[in-house]
């Protein structure tokens, strides 16, 4: 190690941004612990996992990754019930995180991607909302978000990588430098994640919550470990004995979900993996529709605050012969 | 005056040539996505394409519109998490990354998280995505990027991304791994390497058409040269035939 390097690990380097989640193992464990394994039916609606799991002030996470299988009709009710002062996990957020600005729902977030969605361009609102300094920050990346996330899932209060050294970034951030106590190698010490509550759609769940996501499952696997409620919002509902003949199929196990909510096409707009594909043309008129503060006042009106839910919203937007077109587009691969 | 090819298909023609066969890379959409496709259909059909959301060597007949869409998996070696693929990324196991930036500085470091105040910014960007965790860990960072002066600045508004950080040895005394950093930039006017000693960026060739004045005009910080530049060596017919058929044959990518 160069002196430069024994002078900033004697200075212990560490970001100066928020901790909006303290890395309080004992607490989780206490959480868990009363939360315990359970398998009943948790079936319910949209507005009722919203209602009993959401509250001011929590902290969120969405899963997926960007506008790919994201729990858009949750999102929409926490909305729609005005949920305010929200944290939230910027992991991997385009269209999702349009729409928690939408609704000023945020106070704090943890940035590794966010505000843009990828080659679409940058969401004018988040962009007004952030630049105003409305949502206090703290720089990540997608690889801190997710090993966060894993963290928690290991119950250990953080977790050591040689991610975001040497960087603004990390500046920014709430990591802090450590030594590896047995080769002395400088890390990123990041602090454990646990969200109050996580967001995940998937591709089928039984009633108590067993889940298969197929295709990339992202962070999701962590992230339904990390949390310490889990709505697991499904294309469809399948009986528990199907699930029980192909326990190696699952990907979340039903003792770590708190809610389950069916919700056929629940991705859209955003891409569900072999089921349909992303609604290009939507995602667009959501970005020009924000240009313009009132035209997008109007906007949510007709797509949120005037749909009774989400499929009155799907229904605006073109209902079932529009999920048959974007289907169509996804089996082309 | 350039041959019958555009700039866009001299740069992803450059970067393809820059993966060897064999050899693992990251890649995001676009022309990196490109780059990649066209090194596996000519030189380096072993090359193996991963996306950072968790697919792993997908077989790619057309360019995704998401790191995360379902053409990053399509008939992929496995389609699994995150963790999977920056886990690899910190073990050693890839050898390329593709970035870009809004700014990029002298020593490669890139930014995308805003223009003016961090706290109170002009123009606030995504953030780093994977782009700080590629750079940190992967060997080579190349990156592919339009030559204007507002985006080859001295002094980025903010660091997002690792280059060489502030020259040699910086690296590794911020404890990133040894052995990784920023391999070249490929831009509209040039092909361009790092100096060894100085580890700052330096011309190595120049496209046909454009002259080192040009660089200069558009580079916002003292541009290194070095001793012998010749002319990029243009696309072949072959090439430019893969590329507008077969990788990019909607033109979207390439312009077209």
């Amino acid at each position: 190690m160069t002196e430069k390097g024994e002078d900033r690990l004697a200075k212990r380097r560490r970001g100066s941004g928020a901790l909006f989640v303290e890395p309080d193992v004992e607490k989780a464990r206490a959480h868990f612990g009363k939360k315990g394994l359970v398998s009943r039916n948790k079936l319910m609606s949209v507005s009722a996992a919203v209602s009993r799991f959401v509250h001011d002030g929590d902290y969120l996470a969405s899963g997926g990754f960007g506008t790919n299988r994201i729990a858009t009709a949750p999102l929409h009710e926490i909305v729609r019930q005005g949920r305010k002062n929200l944290g939230l996990a910027g992991h991997t957020m385009t269209h999702d995180f349009q729409i928690l600005c939408a609704g000023e729902c945020i106070s704090r977030c943890d940035v590794a991607y966010i505000v843009g969605l990828e080659a679409r361009g940058l969401s004018a609102n988040a962009r007004r909302l952030v630049e105003a300094g409305r949502i206090e920050l703290c720089e990540w990346t997608n690889a801190a978000l997710a090993w966060r996330f894993r963290a928690a899932a290991m119950g250990v209060s953080f977790i050591p990588t040689r991610i975001m050294l040497g960087t603004d970034t990390f500046d920014h951030s709430a990591a802090i430098e450590i030594a590896c106590p047995f080769t002395g190698q400088t890390y990123a010490a990041l602090p454990a994640l646990y969200p109050d509550v996580a967001l995940i759609h998937v591709h089928s769940a039984t009633p108590s919550g067993d889940a298969i996501i197929e295709g990339l499952t992202v962070a999701d696997i962590e992230l339904a470990q990390a949390s310490k409620h889990v709505i697991i919002s499904a294309e469809e509902i399948v009986p528990e004995e199907e699930m029980r003949m192909r326990p190696h199929r699952v990907t979340i196990p039903s003792v770590f979900v708190d809610a389950v909510v069916e919700v056929p096409f629940g991705s859209y707009p955003g891409n569900m993996p072999y089921r349909y594909f992303s609604d290009e043309e939507h995602l667009n008129d959501w970005l020009q529709a924000e240009k313009d503060p009132e035209t997008f006042k109007r906007f949510l009106d007709t797509y949120i605050y005037s749909c009774r839910d989400f499929y009155g919203y799907l229904a605006r937007c073109g209902g079932i012969d529009r999920i048959v077109e974007l289907r169509r587009r996804e089996y082309m691969i | 005056m350039m041959g019958d090819y555009n700039s866009m298909e001299l740069m992803i023609v450059v970067a393809a040539r820059t993966l060897l066969n064999g050899s693992s890379v990251v890649v995001g959409t676009g022309a990196p996505c490109a780059a990649a496709m066209l090194a596996q259909r000519t030189h380096a059909p072993d090359l193996v394409i991963i996306f950072e959301a968790g697919g792993i060597a997908p077989r790619l007949r057309s360019a995704p519109l998401s790191v995360g869409d379902s053409r990053t998996f399509y008939k992929a070696v496995q389609a699994t998490s995150m963790n999977t693929v920056m886990d690899a990324c910190c073990r050693g196991c890839i050898d390329y990354t593709f970035l870009g930036g809004a700014q990029i500085d002298p020593y490669g470091n890139l930014n995308s998280t805003c223009i003016g105040d961090w706290a109170r910014p002009k123009v606030r960007f995504p953030g780093s995505g994977g782009a700080n965790d590629l750079a940190s860990l992967c060997r080579h960072t190349i990156v592919m990027t339009s030559h204007t002066r507002s985006r080859f600045v001295e002094t980025p508004d903010f660091v997002t991304t690792p280059g060489y950080l502030s020259g040699k040895g910086a690296r590794e005394a911020a404890g990133l791994p040894p052995g990784t950093g920023p391999y070249c930039v490929i831009t509209d006017l040039a092909v361009i390497g790092y100096d060894e000693c100085l580890c700052r960026m330096r011309v190595l060739s120049i496209h046909q058409g454009h002259t080192r004045e040009q660089v200069i005009e558009n580079t916002g910080f003292e541009m290194l040269f070095a001793e012998q530049i010749g002319e990029t060596s243009p696309p072949t017919k072959e090439e430019l035939r893969i590329l507008r058929d077969e990788v990019d044959p909607s033109g979207v990518i390439i312009g077209r």
